[in-house]
Protein backbone atom coordinates (compact mmCIF):
# COMPACT_ATOMS: atom_id res chain seq x y z
CA UNK A 1 0.00 0.00 0.00
CA UNK A 2 1.38 3.57 -0.85
CA UNK A 3 2.72 5.63 1.69
CA UNK A 4 0.65 8.49 2.71
CA UNK A 5 1.94 12.11 2.47
CA UNK A 6 1.49 15.04 4.62
CA UNK A 7 2.55 18.36 3.03
CA UNK A 8 2.67 21.09 5.50
CA UNK A 9 2.46 24.58 3.54
CA UNK A 10 3.56 27.74 5.83
CA UNK A 11 4.75 30.49 3.19
CA UNK A 12 2.40 32.97 2.34
CA UNK A 13 1.39 33.29 -1.14
CA UNK A 14 3.17 36.97 -2.16
CA UNK A 15 6.84 35.42 -0.48
CA UNK A 16 8.06 33.58 -3.62
CA UNK A 17 7.57 31.09 -4.92
CA UNK A 18 6.88 28.41 -1.91
CA UNK A 19 3.92 28.22 -1.93
CA UNK A 20 3.08 27.62 -5.57
CA UNK A 21 6.10 25.04 -4.99
CA UNK A 22 4.45 23.14 -2.06
CA UNK A 23 1.04 23.24 -3.87
CA UNK A 24 3.18 21.37 -6.64
CA UNK A 25 4.41 18.34 -4.94
CA UNK A 26 0.41 18.10 -3.48
CA UNK A 27 -0.71 18.08 -6.92
CA UNK A 28 2.23 15.73 -8.50
CA UNK A 29 1.20 13.27 -5.53
CA UNK A 30 -2.90 13.54 -6.62
CA UNK A 31 -1.79 13.03 -10.06
CA UNK A 32 0.37 9.41 -9.14
CA UNK A 33 -3.01 8.60 -7.36
CA UNK A 34 -0.79 8.70 -3.75
CA UNK A 35 -2.61 9.59 -0.56
CA UNK A 36 -1.36 13.26 -0.12
CA UNK A 37 -2.75 15.93 2.73
CA UNK A 38 -2.15 19.36 2.53
CA UNK A 39 -2.13 21.44 5.78
CA UNK A 40 -1.98 25.35 5.86
CA UNK A 41 -0.02 26.49 8.89
CA UNK A 42 1.84 29.76 9.67
CA UNK A 43 1.63 32.04 6.92
CA UNK A 44 0.73 29.40 5.15
CA UNK A 45 -3.12 30.15 5.74
CA UNK A 46 -2.76 33.46 3.67
CA UNK A 47 -3.29 31.39 0.64
CA UNK A 48 -6.20 30.44 1.72
CA UNK A 49 -7.38 34.38 2.03
CA UNK A 50 -10.43 35.55 -0.20
CA UNK A 51 -10.32 38.56 -2.77
CA UNK A 52 -6.74 38.29 -3.20
CA UNK A 53 -5.29 40.49 -5.42
CA UNK A 54 -1.94 39.02 -6.98
CA UNK A 55 -1.89 41.13 -10.07
CA UNK A 56 -1.37 44.46 -8.09
CA UNK A 57 2.35 42.77 -6.78
CA UNK A 58 2.60 41.39 -10.22
CA UNK A 59 1.77 37.46 -9.21
CA UNK A 60 -0.01 35.07 -10.63
CA UNK A 61 -3.53 34.15 -8.74
CA UNK A 62 -2.70 30.80 -7.06
CA UNK A 63 -5.92 30.42 -5.67
CA UNK A 64 -6.74 28.73 -9.38
CA UNK A 65 -4.13 25.69 -8.69
CA UNK A 66 -5.44 25.87 -5.04
CA UNK A 67 -9.17 24.62 -6.11
CA UNK A 68 -7.85 22.14 -8.60
CA UNK A 69 -6.52 20.17 -5.50
CA UNK A 70 -9.44 17.48 -5.13
CA UNK A 71 -9.88 17.54 -8.96
CA UNK A 72 -6.37 15.81 -8.54
CA UNK A 73 -7.30 13.75 -5.39
CA UNK A 74 -6.21 15.91 -2.93
CA UNK A 75 -8.82 16.21 -0.48
CA UNK A 76 -7.70 16.05 3.22
CA UNK A 77 -7.34 19.41 3.14
CA UNK A 78 -6.68 21.02 6.62
CA UNK A 79 -5.66 24.77 8.35
CA UNK A 80 -4.59 25.48 12.01
CA UNK A 81 -7.31 27.61 13.46
CA UNK A 82 -4.78 28.65 15.73
CA UNK A 83 -2.58 30.41 12.40
CA UNK A 84 -6.39 31.40 11.05
CA UNK A 85 -6.77 33.51 14.91
CA UNK A 86 -3.08 34.97 14.86
CA UNK A 87 -3.67 36.49 12.00
CA UNK A 88 -7.15 37.49 11.73
CA UNK A 89 -8.51 35.64 9.24
CA UNK A 90 -11.56 33.47 10.12
CA UNK A 91 -12.47 30.20 9.14
CA UNK A 92 -15.73 31.25 6.89
CA UNK A 93 -14.07 33.22 4.57
CA UNK A 94 -11.93 30.34 2.83
CA UNK A 95 -12.67 29.37 -0.29
CA UNK A 96 -11.78 25.46 0.14
CA UNK A 97 -13.21 22.90 2.03
CA UNK A 98 -10.56 22.66 4.05
CA UNK A 99 -10.72 21.65 7.77
CA UNK A 100 -9.60 23.67 10.76
CA UNK A 101 -7.47 21.83 13.40
CA UNK A 102 -6.99 22.86 16.94
CA UNK A 103 -3.40 21.89 18.21
CA UNK A 104 -4.22 19.07 19.52
CA UNK A 105 -5.94 17.56 16.32
CA UNK A 106 -2.66 18.98 14.76
CA UNK A 107 -0.71 16.38 16.21
CA UNK A 108 -3.01 13.86 15.80
CA UNK A 109 -2.85 14.63 12.12
CA UNK A 110 0.97 14.62 11.70
CA UNK A 111 1.05 11.32 13.57
CA UNK A 112 -1.41 9.68 10.80
CA UNK A 113 0.54 10.04 8.01
CA UNK A 114 3.52 7.58 7.02
CA UNK A 115 5.75 11.05 5.69
CA UNK A 116 5.68 14.62 6.15
CA UNK A 117 7.30 17.46 4.39
CA UNK A 118 7.00 21.12 5.62
CA UNK A 119 7.97 23.45 2.67
CA UNK B 1 17.68 1.16 6.23
CA UNK B 2 17.08 3.36 2.45
CA UNK B 3 17.17 6.75 2.56
CA UNK B 4 15.45 9.57 0.27
CA UNK B 5 17.03 12.64 0.94
CA UNK B 6 14.84 16.11 -0.20
CA UNK B 7 16.94 19.43 0.01
CA UNK B 8 15.08 22.09 -0.16
CA UNK B 9 17.59 25.01 0.26
CA UNK B 10 20.35 27.06 -1.49
CA UNK B 11 24.25 26.50 -1.13
CA UNK B 12 24.49 28.87 1.24
CA UNK B 13 21.98 27.84 3.65
CA UNK B 14 23.52 25.51 6.77
CA UNK B 15 20.51 22.87 6.03
CA UNK B 16 22.67 22.27 2.64
CA UNK B 17 25.74 21.19 4.25
CA UNK B 18 23.97 19.39 7.09
CA UNK B 19 22.06 17.86 4.38
CA UNK B 20 25.44 16.72 2.76
CA UNK B 21 27.20 16.03 6.07
CA UNK B 22 23.88 13.56 6.92
CA UNK B 23 24.54 11.86 3.10
CA UNK B 24 28.08 10.86 3.95
CA UNK B 25 27.07 9.89 7.47
CA UNK B 26 24.13 7.50 5.99
CA UNK B 27 26.69 5.68 3.45
CA UNK B 28 29.15 5.59 5.85
CA UNK B 29 27.33 3.50 8.56
CA UNK B 30 26.28 1.18 5.51
CA UNK B 31 22.48 2.80 4.78
CA UNK B 32 21.79 2.95 1.43
CA UNK B 33 20.29 6.67 -0.25
CA UNK B 34 17.66 5.38 -3.18
CA UNK B 35 17.58 8.98 -4.26
CA UNK B 36 18.80 12.94 -3.69
CA UNK B 37 16.16 14.79 -4.94
CA UNK B 38 16.74 18.99 -4.88
CA UNK B 39 14.37 21.06 -5.16
CA UNK B 40 13.54 25.18 -4.58
CA UNK B 41 16.54 27.03 -4.10
CA UNK B 42 18.35 23.72 -3.19
CA UNK B 43 19.08 23.60 -7.38
CA UNK B 44 21.60 25.52 -6.93
CA UNK B 45 23.35 23.09 -5.05
CA UNK B 46 23.77 20.90 -8.57
CA UNK B 47 25.18 24.56 -10.24
CA UNK B 48 28.81 24.28 -11.42
CA UNK B 49 28.97 27.86 -11.99
CA UNK B 50 28.90 29.03 -8.29
CA UNK B 51 31.93 30.76 -7.53
CA UNK B 52 32.25 31.03 -3.95
CA UNK B 53 35.56 32.33 -2.32
CA UNK B 54 38.63 30.14 -1.97
CA UNK B 55 38.98 29.90 1.48
CA UNK B 56 35.08 29.06 1.74
CA UNK B 57 33.28 25.78 1.34
CA UNK B 58 32.42 25.01 -2.06
CA UNK B 59 29.23 23.68 -1.61
CA UNK B 60 27.83 22.73 -4.90
CA UNK B 61 31.22 21.03 -5.81
CA UNK B 62 31.21 18.82 -2.75
CA UNK B 63 27.86 17.53 -3.84
CA UNK B 64 29.59 16.76 -6.86
CA UNK B 65 32.12 14.92 -5.93
CA UNK B 66 29.63 12.91 -3.51
CA UNK B 67 27.18 12.25 -6.06
CA UNK B 68 29.81 10.80 -8.20
CA UNK B 69 32.22 8.77 -5.95
CA UNK B 70 29.16 6.93 -4.88
CA UNK B 71 27.24 6.96 -8.28
CA UNK B 72 23.79 7.83 -6.10
CA UNK B 73 20.65 8.72 -8.37
CA UNK B 74 20.68 12.44 -7.89
CA UNK B 75 17.60 14.28 -9.25
CA UNK B 76 17.07 18.06 -9.60
CA UNK B 77 13.24 19.60 -9.75
CA UNK B 78 13.00 20.51 -13.72
CA UNK B 79 10.76 23.56 -13.30
CA UNK B 80 11.98 24.34 -10.08
CA UNK B 81 15.69 24.58 -11.87
CA UNK B 82 14.77 26.57 -14.94
CA UNK B 83 12.88 28.79 -12.50
CA UNK B 84 16.20 29.74 -11.15
CA UNK B 85 18.19 29.63 -14.36
CA UNK B 86 19.51 26.23 -13.29
CA UNK B 87 20.31 24.97 -16.86
CA UNK B 88 21.81 21.28 -19.29
CA UNK B 89 22.69 21.67 -22.31
CA UNK B 90 19.36 20.78 -23.88
CA UNK B 91 17.64 22.99 -21.97
CA UNK B 92 19.90 25.89 -22.28
CA UNK B 93 19.64 24.90 -26.38
CA UNK B 94 15.43 24.58 -25.50
CA UNK B 95 15.26 28.03 -24.34
CA UNK B 96 17.48 29.63 -26.55
CA UNK B 97 19.63 30.53 -23.08
CA UNK B 98 23.86 31.24 -23.97
CA UNK B 99 25.32 28.40 -21.25
CA UNK B 100 24.47 25.65 -19.12
CA UNK B 101 25.77 25.13 -15.87
CA UNK B 102 24.49 21.50 -14.79
CA UNK B 103 25.60 18.47 -16.29
CA UNK B 104 26.79 14.86 -14.65
CA UNK B 105 26.03 13.35 -12.20
CA UNK B 106 22.79 14.90 -12.45
CA UNK B 107 19.66 14.62 -14.24
CA UNK B 108 16.38 17.11 -14.31
CA UNK B 109 13.04 15.39 -14.00
CA UNK B 110 9.47 16.14 -12.28
CA UNK B 111 8.49 15.96 -8.77
CA UNK B 112 7.17 12.39 -9.48
CA UNK B 113 10.82 11.55 -8.72
CA UNK B 114 10.38 12.69 -5.51
CA UNK B 115 6.75 10.66 -4.67
CA UNK B 116 8.47 7.79 -6.20
CA UNK B 117 11.85 8.04 -3.62
CA UNK B 118 9.83 8.55 -0.83
CA UNK B 119 7.34 5.39 -1.98
CA UNK B 120 10.60 3.10 -2.27
CA UNK B 121 12.77 4.69 0.85
CA UNK B 122 12.27 3.50 4.70
CA UNK B 123 12.43 6.89 5.58
CA UNK B 124 12.02 10.32 4.07
CA UNK B 125 15.14 13.00 5.07
CA UNK B 126 13.97 16.69 4.21
CA UNK B 127 16.78 19.12 4.92
CA UNK B 128 15.25 23.25 4.57
CA UNK B 129 15.26 26.71 6.21
CA UNK B 130 18.40 27.97 7.25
Amino acid sequence: MAKSLLLVSRQAPWSGPGAREALDIALAGGAFDLPIGMLFLDDGVFQLAPTQYPEAIQQKDLTANLQALPLFGVDSLYVAQRSLDERGLADTTLDLPVQCLDDAALRDLIDRYDLVITL
Amino acid sequence: MKFAIALFSAPHAPSSRRALRFAEAALASGHEIVRLFFYQDAVHNASNAAVPPQDELNLPAEWGVFVRHHRLDAVVCIAAALRRGVLNEEEARRYGRPSANLGEPWDLSGLGQLHEAAQMADRLVCFGGP
